[in-house]
C-alpha cells in the first residue's frame, strides 16, 4: 500500500527538521525577509489600520462574491474578453487546453500563478504536446528541477546560488562557470527571451479581480508578467473566484499591503491592469483574452460561516515566513500546493479533511501567523476548528478517543486524578532509577527521545498545600 | 504544575502572600481542559471547563502561573461554553482570570515585589501569553525591579519554543527541532537562566537543554520573584 499523506509528512518532516544545511538556507532567507518586512511596515503610517481596511475590503467582497464576480464578468465580456467558470480543476484545465489546441498553440509562457499549480495545468498542456515555460525566475528554477514551488511567493528559496549554478550547468549550458547571481540571471534571461517571442499563448494568474473596472491586477517584480500578457497572441488568466475586490481604489491599500507582507517592498516593481484584448487603436495587448474563474472547493468554504474568512487570503506568504514549523520543515514537506499555516487551514477544505487533517495538528498553535496576516485571518484558531471538525467527523484514531475519554473521567474525579498523578510519578521514578528512561517500557519515550526526563517531585502541590502550606 | 512542577505553584503563593493577598487553593480543581480542547476533543474538554467555572465562580480574582492555562479560560471558554448553561458564569470567571505577571502589573499595579536574584537571565516570550493575552512588557517590568538580576535579550525571543501541547508528542521531530533552535538562541546569550510566563515551555526547554548538557537552566518567573535569599536550583532539579 502506498503511504498516506500523513505518513509522508511525518517522514519528510523528520528528515528536513534535522537537515542543518536546509535550516541554514531558510534561516538566512527569513532573516533578510524579517528585516525588509519590518522596514516596510514602518513605512506605512498605521499598519494596524491598513490591515483593518484590507480585512474590510476582502470581507465585503467575499460576502457579496456573486455580485462582484458578475460585475467583473460583464465588463470583461463588453470589452471582447471571454470568461469561463470552472467548477473544478478538470474543467479549468480542459478549457485552457481546448483554447490552446483550437488556436494551434505549441508554446506557452507562464507568469507565476499558484492556482495553475493547484489545478496542475502544466502537465495537462504538456500531455497535449505543448511546451510550457515558467518565466518567473524562481518558478523557472523549480521547473528545471521538476519540483513544485517551495514557497508561494519565493518558489526557489530553498536553494543557494551554488545549487542553482550546478542546476543550470546540467540543464541549460555546460559552459556555465560562475555562481554569480547576475551572471546566472543573464543565462536564464537569454533562454526565456526566446521563449517569450516563440509563444502563442501567455498564461498568468491575478492578484486581484477588480469588479467595478472589470480588470485583473497583477503585481510582479521581474517584468516577465508583462511579457507573458502582452507579447503572445493569446492571454489566458487562471484565477480563484475569491480574488475579486469591489473597487479600483481598493488597490490603493491592497497593493502596498500585499507588497509589504510579501517582500517588504513599498510596492512591487510592476503593477499591471488588464481588462480585455487589444482594443482598436491600442499598440499592444493580446488578440484574445480569456479569464478562467476557478472554484475548486471555494464555494464550499464560502458556505462555512466559521471559516469563510480563509477566502480573504491574498497569498502574500507572510504566515509561511513567520511560521516556526515552516522554518524547520520547509515548504515541500507539506506535500500541498499551499504550504505553511494558510495551507494547513485551506487544504483540508480543498482536498479532503480525512487525508489532510494531520496538517491542522502540525502546529504548536503559537499564533505568529495570525499576528502577521495582512487581512487578519484568524489562522491558528481555524486550525483548532479543523481539529474539532476532524474529531466530530470521527476521523481521529480510536485509541486517541479512548485516551481522552479516560482523561475526562479522571479530570472530573479529583481523587482519581491525584492518585493517578502520584502513581505515574512513582512508576516513572522506579523506571528511571532502573535506567529504563527512553526504553520500550517508558511511557514517556517519545518525550525522552529528544529531551532529558521531566522532573518527578515526590509530592504534588496539593499534598504540600494540605500539609500546611494552605494556612494563610 | 500540581503534579510535575509544584515548586512553581508554591512560589506563586509566596509572592502573592508577600504582597498581602489571601490565597485559596480549591482542592477539587483538576485541569482546565486545554489538552483535550487543543487536540479537537471539545466534548471532553467542556465538562472540565464547566467544572472549573463551578469551582472558581466565587473567587474575587483567579491568578494562574501559566499564560497557556489562562488563555484557555479567558480566550477559549467563551467559545467552548457558548451553548452551555455555564456560559454567563464562564464569561464572568474569564474576565477575572489573570496570568501572574499581568495580575501583578496590570491589576495590582505592582512591579517591585521585593525579590533578589543575583544572576543573568534571558526571557522567552511564551506564545499564549504574548499573542492571546497580549502580555508584552509586564514580565520584563517585574524582572527589571529584581535586585541583582541582569537581563540579557535573546534573538527571536518571540519565536515559539516548539512545545505546543500534544504537538510535542505527535510531531516530536519538529517540536525538538524548534526547541533546539530556541535552545541555541538561549545559549547564545550566555545567561545562567532562561525564564518565561509558561511552565510548559520551560519544561520542554529544560528537557532540550538537559539533553544537550547546556549550562543554562530554566526557572519560572514566579520562582525568581519568590527569591529573597541565595538562589535555588533550576525548577526541575528542585528537591523538596
Amino acid at each position: 500500500m502506498s503511504q498516506t499523506a500523513a505518513q509522508r509528512f511525518l517522514q519528510d518532516a523528520a528528515v528536513k527538521s534535522a537537515d542543518l544545511v536546509h535550516r541554514e538556507i531558510i534561516q538566512r532567507g527569513m532573516d533578510s525577509y524579517d528585516v525588509a518586512h519590518l522596514k516596510g511596515r514602518a513605512r506605512i503610517k498605521d499598519w494596524e489600520a491598513a490591515r483593518q481596511k484590507c480585512q474590510e475590503i476582502k470581507r465585503e467582497a467575499i460576502n457579496h462574491l456573486d455580485r462582484y464576480l458578475l460585475q467583473f464578468e460583464e465588463k470583461v465580456i463588453a470589452r471582447g474578453g471571454h470568461v469561463f467558470w470552472a467548477a473544478n480543476s478538470e474543467e479549468a484545465c480542459t478549457y485552457v487546453k481546448n483554447v490552446a489546441t483550437r488556436l494551434g498553440v505549441r508554446t506557452v509562457v507562464k507568469s507565476k500563478s499558484m492556482v495553475t499549480e493547484e489545478i496542475h495545468l502544466s502537465p495537462v498542456l504538456e500531455k497535449a504536446g505543448i511546451k510550457v515555460w515558467e518565466t518567473d525566475l524562481g518558478e523557472f528554477i523549480v521547473q528545471l528541477r521538476d519540483e513544485p514551488p517551495y514557497h508561494i511567493v519565493t518558489p526557489a528559496m530553498h536553494l543557494n546560488r551554488g545549487q542553482i549554478a550546478k542546476l543550470f550547468r546540467e540543464k541549460l549550458d555546460p559552459a556555465i562557470d560562475s555562481d554569480d547571481p547576475v551572471y546566472l540571471m543573464g543565462a536564464a534571461r537569454r533562454i526565456l527571451r526566446q521563449a517569450f517571442f516563440a509563444a502563442e499563448m501567455g498564461i498568468s494568474g491575478a492578484n486581484f479581480l477588480v469588479a467595478d473596472a472589470g480588470v485583473i491586477a497583477i503585481s510582479t517584480n521581474e517584468g516577465n508578467g508583462r511579457l507573458c500578457t502582452s507579447v503572445p497572441r493569446i492571454h489566458v488568466v487562471v484565477t480563484g473566484i475569491e480574488k475579486v475586490i469591489p473597487r479600483l481604489e481598493d488597490l490603493a491599500v491592497l497593493w502596498p499591503v500585499l507588497a509589504t507582507s510579501g517582500t517588504g517592498q513599498g510596492i512591487t516593481t510592476y503593477g499591471t491592469l488588464i481588462g480585455g484584448p487589444r482594443q482598436p487603436g491600442e499598440v499592444d495587448g493580446a488578440e484574445e483574452f480569456h479569464v478562467v474563474l476557478v472554484d475548486n472547493g471555494r464555494s464550499q468554504l464560502l458556505a462555512d460561516a466559521e471559516q469563510r474568512e480563509v477566502l480573504h487570503c491574498i497569498r502574500c506568504g507572510a504566515c509561511l515566513n513567520i511560521c516556526p514549523v515552516f522554518r524547520h520543515v520547509g515548504g515541500h514537506t507539506y506535500g500541498t500546493t499551499y504550504p505553511g499555516p494558510i495551507g494547513s487551514v485551506l487544504t483540508p477544505h480543498l482536498n479532503g479533511i480525512k487525508e489532510f487533517k494531520h496538517l491542522s495538528y502540525a502546529s504548536s498553535l503559537c499564533g505568529a501567523c495570525t499576528s502577521v496576516c495582512p487581512v487578519k485571518i484568524d489562522l491558528h484558531h481555524h486550525l483548532l476548528q479543523n481539529r474539532r471538525n476532524a474529531t466530530e467527523a470521527g476521523a481521529t484514531k480510536s485509541s486517541e478517543r479512548l485516551i481522552f475519554r479516560a482523561w475526562r473521567w479522571a479530570m472530573l474525579h479529583p481523587r482519581m486524578y491525584a492518585l493517578g498523578g502520584w502513581l505515574m510519578r512513582k512508576v516513572l521514578r522506579i523506571l528511571y532509577d532502573l535506567g529504563l528512561a527512553g526504553s520500550i517500557l517508558d511511557p514517556m519515550r517519545v518525550w525522552n527521545r529528544y529531551r532529558s526526563p521531566v522532573p518527578l517531585p515526590s509530592e504534588s502541590f496539593r499534598a504540600r498545600w494540605r500539609k500546611g502550606l494552605g494556612a494563610n | 504544575m500540581d503534579q510535575l512542577l509544584p515548586e512553581v505553584a508554591v512560589d506563586t503563593v509566596k509572592v502573592l502572600r508577600r504582597l498581602g493577598y489571601a490565597v485559596e487553593f480549591p482542592e477539587d480543581q483538576t485541569c482546565c481542559g486545554q489538552p483535550a480542547f487543543n487536540t479537537g476533543y471539545w466534548n471532553e474538554a467542556r465538562p472540565c471547563a464547566e467544572n472549573f467555572v463551578r469551582i472558581f465562580k466565587h473567587a474575587e480574582v483567579i491568578v494562574c502561573p501559566s499564560g497557556s492555562c489562562t488563555t484557555m479560560v479567558r480566550s477559549f471558554y467563551p467559545e467552548l461554553l457558548a451553548k452551555s448553561s455555564f456560559r454567563e458564569e464562564a464569561l464572568a470567571v474569564a474576565s477575572r482570570t489573570f496570568e501572574l505577571s499581568e495580575f501583578l502589573v496590570k491589576v495590582a499595579g505592582v512591579t517591585q515585589v521585593g525579590a533578589t536574584f543575583p544572576h543573568t537571565v534571558t526571557y522567552h516570550a511564551s506564545c499564549h501569553g504574548l499573542r492571546e493575552l497580549h502580555i508584552h512588557d509586564e514580565p520584563l517590568q517585574l524582572l527589571r525591579q529584581v535586585e541583582g538580576l541582569k537581563l540579557i535579550e535573546m534573538v527571536r525571543s518571540e519565536e515559539c519554543c516548539g512545545f505546543g501541547g500534544t504537538f510535542a508528542a505527535k510531531f516530536s521531530d519538529i517540536s525538538a527541532a524548534m526547541g533546539t533552535s530556541k535552545a541555541e538562541n538561549v545559549a547564545a546569550t550566555g545567561a545562567e537562566f532562561v525564564t518565561a510566563t509558561d511552565p510548559s515551555c520551560l519544561l520542554h526547554l529544560q528537557g532540550i537543554l538537559g539533553k544537550r548538557h547546556a549550562p543554562t537552566r530554566t526557572i519560572y518567573l514566579a520562582s525568581i520573584l519568590a527569591q529573597e535569599s541565595p538562589p535555588r536550583q533550576s525548577m526541575g532539579q528542585e528537591k523538596s
